[in-house]
């Protein structure tokens, strides 16, 4: 597809839904979905067809419009209406909605509400707005202009020092420059390099790629053949969990639709570049976010990491130059492209630009998927954005960063959002799990729990790790269950130093984040326990006494 | 691969190194003692003990000697209070997590284990012990391995896939639940791929793998071949 | 050489997916998760004979095949139940409820994870996270998602589906 049939696609499909008066956009990503918006969308399809109303009004499916909490959503187009918790049921109601011009009031959503207003949406500019399984709808909202553009207007270091302005970090936590890396797997001379795209997104509580791949997954191939262009790959792969069997489903129908129309595979666009993506499943192993694991695991092999240096750059897959970004910085690309590094610069803080897609969730009254500019301070997350703690009970803490980060008190609440500040407060950015926490969690229990997960999903290759994360788990448990001794503190503090210096890769490294993070701001709540008291009231403590 | 001279500087000693050396190789020519025990010369490098990350000046991190090549005007620091602290704590692990007792071991005396916790210093284990309740497989005919003693450095993987070229072993689990495993986690006397060279059995550390036969402080290890089988291995590549 | 690719462990027509797979991906090194998902996909668990079978089929060792097979969680080596309950214990549903449903099974059923009724009708599995933290707690009763669970609605929605066997 050349730059004229990219826009004559365009062209055509906007005149297409045009001839249609209203659109109704029903959410079909995973959370909706489970919620019953399959069954919503086909008694909406029913009952405009009875009505004789297809020529006025059309049903599609569509990715993530943000506020899971409320799914089933649907939204109608160009009323403004979104309606939430929709049953099959409600179909005749909201179908009379549009004739009549006047919303269903008891299944209406406020979209004036902070939620939506406070939200600045690049990477999720097209969730909940296009079907994404149909690349014409992907064009008609711009899609593929940029990587046309960076085809025919611009060589790969034109690309790269966008990428380079634009200030945009890795968005899987650790936030390494992204212009840096792509300008070392550029210089390196190696015939045969690699793209490779992280979507294995593991974190408990976090579901921002799942999101993006389910919602808008042309806009991660057209990052991922950007960056392909830009280095100097042939081939690709992406990497995605096996537990997320609609993400892969959708991805695969859309590299099937972007070879057949030219956007992928052999001379893309008509020019002499060429570009091959291909789908791999994880396996349910947490340890292959990190990039060496990841790596072993395409190559067919155990998931264990290995010492870097050698960095991907410079010794990847099958030992060649391959660059590593996961989907929500493939998924920034196409808008870097098109308004080019200055204009994404302008948004965030000095260090940290752009946007960060955040799922939120725990005990926070709108719990979904949200993307805001950095610096905006976790405050505003969960008391404007997430609408503030259910029940009338009081926020306690927030937990970013996953496994790898920590818990954050309300005294840090006003912090803004930024690679540094998180790390400041001994938590991470991380990949984008934000789960509020109310005074009914026991961070002692929090803690323990993370450990297990640490455990569970240590590889086992280095000492620190295997064993390490085994003894702080049994020293939390024992801690839960109100049978540990006084020494315990002191031998966690000493565990967490040990796995946090000698570990071998940032899984082990960062273990005892949870546990340091919880004993530096809540204290109290472990001597409540060594003195068999639990201040949240969750814990038997002492039961066993 | 550059073959270029570099110079470096090793708890203060100035020393030369080829490029394409390790900070360990070239300590232990220089008689400096860095302590490992999944490094084994002969055999692919892992980083896995832990063992022997030194400190290099201007690096954030630790850095395993093993794996890390020497550069021009490297500062390398292999003691400190740090090091040797840390070095304990990784040894106590290791004591805790299996059941090692020296007292009825075949390779007391001759065991690295054994000799790293002497020479390191270490007085006893503040860590609990786990006490896992792990098999001991007498299946084979000539060998045994007692995988309560095993510390998971890999070394019999290895020298069996890199060096007699049958991969017999592997690890099977992950994390504090993993294993070396003998072909599809069978009785290494039922393995149809093992060819009873004994080469696992002679590089490994601990009394893990041993012969039959002995008893206890009987089993002492031979690794004469390694240097010269690798030699050949690397030769015919 | 003359190496011959290996005949499947028996005439079940079924592993002519499992091949095809693997001559998708060249029979390359690479192909193992792949092989083995197939495998799973197509017969519930990875067993001896077919990881002899894929072993054999890739050219690979025994002990690297079991080695990767019990690596990856996603992998079972056990024949499933009828039914699989998977409880996510992500951390939104771990804070929202997911011990208490884990305990509900183990009560009502005598079920921890990883294991199956004596009576081979139901397995109980947990998920690291299965990403619909909005819908906390969340469990996948054979591949069907359930949110915002109470244990006594996760049991009624367990019995309905063993009754309807019934």
């Amino acid at each position: 597809m050349t730059l004229e049939e990219l826009q004559r696609t365009a062209q055509e499909e906007r005149a297409s839904q045009s001839k249609v008066a209203c659109h109704l956009h029903v959410c079909t990503a995973a959370s909706c979905l489970s919620a019953g918006s399959a069954q919503v969308k086909q008694a909406l399809e029913q009952e405009l067809a009875e009505r004789g109303m297809r020529s006025f009004c059309r049903v599609k499916g569509v990715g993530c419009m943000g506020l899971c909490s409320a799914g089933p959503l649907v939204a109608a187009h160009p009323e403004g209406f979104l309606y939430g918790r929709v049953t099959p049921e409600d179909a005749p109601d909201i179908t009379r909605s549009l004739v009549e011009g006047r919303p269903v009031r008891r299944l209406s959503v406020p979209t004036d509400q902070p939620f939506f207003r406070r939200q600045l949406k690049l990477v999720l500019e097209n969730a909940g707005l296009v079907d994404p399984e149909r690349l014409e709808e992907y064009i008609a909202a711009g899609g593929y202009a940029s990587l046309l553009k960076a085809l025919t207007e611009m060589t790969p270091q034109d690309v790269i020092r966008e990428v380079t302005i634009s200030g945009l970090r890795g968005r899987g936590g650790a936030g390494y420059p992204t212009g840096l890396k792509w300008s070392t797997v550029a210089k390196s001379t190696d015939a045969e390099k690699y793209v490779v795209c992280n979507a294995d997104e593991g974190d408990p509580g976090a579901f921002m790629d799942r999101a993006v791949l389910e919602s808008d997954p042309h806009r991660v191939l057209e990052g991922m053949t950007i960056a392909a262009y830009a280095v100097g790959a042939r081939h690709g792969f992406i990497y995605v969990r096996a537990e997320y069997p609609l993400a892969v489903a959708r991805l695969r129908t859309a590299i099937r639709q972007a070879e057949r129309a030219g956007l992928l595979g052999n001379r893309i666009a008509g020019t002499p570049f060429s570009f091959h993506i291909e789908v791999r499943l994880g396996a349910g192993a947490f340890v292959c976010g990190e990039e060496t694991a990841l790596m072993a695991s395409i190559e067919g092999r155990r998931g264990t990491p290995r010492p870097r240096p050698p960095y991907p750059a410079e010794y990847g897959l099958w030992g060649h130059s391959t660059l590593i970004n996961n989907v929500e910085t493939f998924a920034n690309i196409p808008v870097i492209v098109r308004e080019g590094g200055q204009w994404f610069a302008r948004i965030g803080t000095a260090t940290s630009k752009g946007t960060k897609v955040f799922a939120l969730a725990g005990r926070v009254v709108n719990t979904g998927l949200i993307e805001v500019p950095m610096g905006i301070s976790l405050r505003e997350i969960i008391y404007e954005i997430g609408g503030g703690i259910p029940d009338g009970r009081r926020f306690k803490a927030v937990q970013t960063g996953g496994p790898s980060g920590g818990c954050i008190p309300e005294e840090h609440l006003d912090t803004p959002v930024d690679y540094e500040s998180l790390a400041a407060l001994g938590s991470m950015m991380g990949s984008g799990g934000l789960i509020v926490m109310d005074d009914a969690t026991c961070m002692v229990d929090l803690a323990r729990f993370f450990l297990e997960f640490s455990k569970g999903e240590s590889c086992g290759k280095c000492v620190p790790c295997r064993v390490g994360t085994a003894h702080l788990y049994e020293l939390l448990d024992r801690l839960v269950k109100g049978e540990a001794d006084g020494e315990s503190l002191r031998m966690l503090e000493e565990l967490s130093d040990l796995l946090r210096h000698t570990s071998l890769c940032g899984l082990g490294q960062s273990a005892p984040n949870p546990v340091l993070s919880t004993l530096r701001y809540f204290r109290e709540e472990y001597e409540a326990h060594l003195a068999g008291r639990c201040l949240a009231g969750t814990c038997r403590v002492g039961a066993n006494r | 691969m550059n073959a270029g001279i570099k110079t470096l500087r090793i708890d203060g000693r100035d020393v030369s190194a080829r490029a394409d050396q390790t900070i360990l190789q070239v300590a232990r020519e220089n008689d400096i003692f860095i302590p490992s025990l999944c490094y084994l010369e002969g055999l692919s490098p892992v980083g896995a003990c832990r063992l022997c990350l030194v400190e290099v000046k201007g690096a954030s991190r630790l850095l395993p000697a093993c794996v890390t090549r020497v550069e021009e005007g490297m500062e390398v620091t292999t003691r400190s209070e740090r090091l040797d602290a840390y070095r304990r704590m990784i040894l106590e692990l290791l004591f805790s997590e299996r059941n090692h007792i020296c007292s009825v071991c075949v390779s007391n005396g001759h065991c690295e284990l054994q000799s790293l916790a002497e020479r390191l210093n270490l007085t006893h284990v503040h860590f609990p012990y786990r006490y896992p309740r792990l098999p001991v497989d007498a299946s084979h005919p000539r060998f045994v391995a007692d995988h309560n003693r095993c510390i998971l450095c890999t070394r019999c993987v290895r020298v069996c896939d890199e060096i007699e070229g049958a991969h017999t072993w592997d690890v099977m689990g992950r994390g504090i639940e993993a294993r070396v495993i003998t072909d599809l986690n069978q009785p290494w006397g039922e393995s149809e791929s093992c060819t009873s060279c004994g080469k696992c059995v002679h590089v490994c550390p601990t009394g893990a793998l041993s012969e039959k036969g002995r008893s206890v402080a009987e089993m002492a290890k031979r690794r004469q071949f390694l240097p010269y089988l690798t030699m050949m291995r690397t030769q015919a590549r | 050489m003359n190496w011959v690719r290996p005949a499947p462990p028996s005439e079940d027509k079924r592993w002519k997916i499992v091949d095809a797979a693997m001559r998708r991906m060249g029979y390359r090194r690479d192909a193992l998760i792949e092989a083995l998902h197939s495998v799973q996909e197509t017969f519930g668990y990875l067993d001896d004979d077919s990881l002899r079978y894929v072993a054999q089929s890739l050219r690979l060792p025994l002990s690297a095949v079991y080695g990767v097979a019990t690596f990856y969680h996603f992998f079972t080596l056990k024949p499933p139940g009828k039914h699989t309950c998977v409880v996510c214990t992500g951390t939104a549903c771990h804070i929202k409820g997911a011990p208490q449903l884990l305990e509900m099974m183990e009560r009502e059923y005598q079920l921890k994870p990883g294991e199956t009724t004596a009576d081979g009708r139901l397995s109980l599995l947990t998920a690291r996270c299965v990403g619909s933290c909005g819908l906390a707690p969340v469990v996948v009763l054979d591949r069907e998602l359930g949110g915002k669970l109470t244990p006594e609605q996760l049991r009624h929605w367990l019995e309905k589906r063993l009754a309807y066997d019934a």
